[in-house]
């Protein structure tokens, strides 16, 4: 099915774009009519996707480029972030936990665990030499439908 | 821009960070910047003031971590207080009150801070 709107945003792979990233995200989450709450883990779900972009895939190089496409469905809010980095195999990712954590000093590698947890579902694709990250959170019911 | 700052204030010999504004991948740096610094000042009863906080990410969480266990070997804590409930959600999905004291209020955090610690038979 083809999406009702389609949106994009492209950033250089550079922490400094995030802000942007997520106002961008915010204002179309808001159009198309979720909650603040929900709009929060959109938003914070997209921010953790680029962030692995840059700090994974393009480990800093800002002439890495990442694309923040969403894809407006009637009954769902797909946010793709891809990139043209190494891919990443997410049957490997399992969440550190935060009392190993905190024993090594270290803080990363919840990104992946966040997504899961804030959006309705979260998909890893790779084709010819992009790898996306695909954010899907389902939209409501307009009032009055039954 | 992501606007992120943290001031220092000190009271009673504990120190309150007070952070504003979007704490990121790209803000992370001086949250690590401000608990180095009371570090290396040997301030080491950190209370963080997070009322004015609107946003985090786990870039930002992640200086928690990294930082928490270095400041209680040296017989200090960092303890959170006055998140907003949009940021205290953050927190709780990486399980965060279980190992990090939270509480609601700046002052609420100072006096625990200043209670005398229960003695814990546990080895």
């Amino acid at each position: 099915m083809s999406p009702v709107e389609t949106y994009q945003i492209t950033i250089p792979a550079a922490t400094r774009y995030l802000g942007a990233v997520r106002r961008f995200v915010a204002l179309h989450a808001r159009a198309a009519g979720f909650s603040e709450q929900e709009i929060e883990h959109i938003k914070l779900a997209v921010d953790e996707a680029c962030t692995n972009a840059i700090k994974h895939a393009y480990k800093g190089k800002e002439s890495g480029l990442i694309d923040v496409i969403i894809h407006l469905y009637p009954e769902e809010f797909v946010v793709i972030v891809r990139d043209r980095g190494p891919g990443f195999d997410p049957s490997k990712y399992t969440m550190p936990g935060i009392e190993n954590s905190i024993r090594e000093r270290k803080g990363g590698g919840y990104g992946i665990h966040l997504m899961r947890r804030l959006m309705d579902r979260v998909e890893f694709k790779q084709w010819n030499g992009y790898n996306e990250v695909h954010l899907i959170k389902r939209r409501h019911k307009k009032r009055g439908t039954p | 821009m992501n606007g992120f700052s943290v001031s220092f204030q000190e009271q009673d010999g504990i120190v309150i960070l007070k952070l504003k504004g979007e704490l990121d991948a790209h803000t992370a740096s001086e949250l690590e910047a401000a608990f180095q610094r009371c570090l290396d000042e040997g301030k080491v009863k950190v209370v963080v003031d997070g009322s004015e906080l609107q946003y985090i990410s786990s870039a930002g969480l992640g200086v928690f971590m990294a930082f928490v266990d270095e400041i209680r070997e040296r017989g200090g804590d960092i303890k959170i207080a006055a998140l907003q409930p949009k940021v205290y959600k953050v927190f709780d999905l990486l399980g965060f009150p279980m190992v990090f004291d939270i509480v609601a209020t700046v002052e609420e955090a100072i006096k625990r801070f200043q209670e005398p610690k229960a003695t814990s038979s546990e080895n």
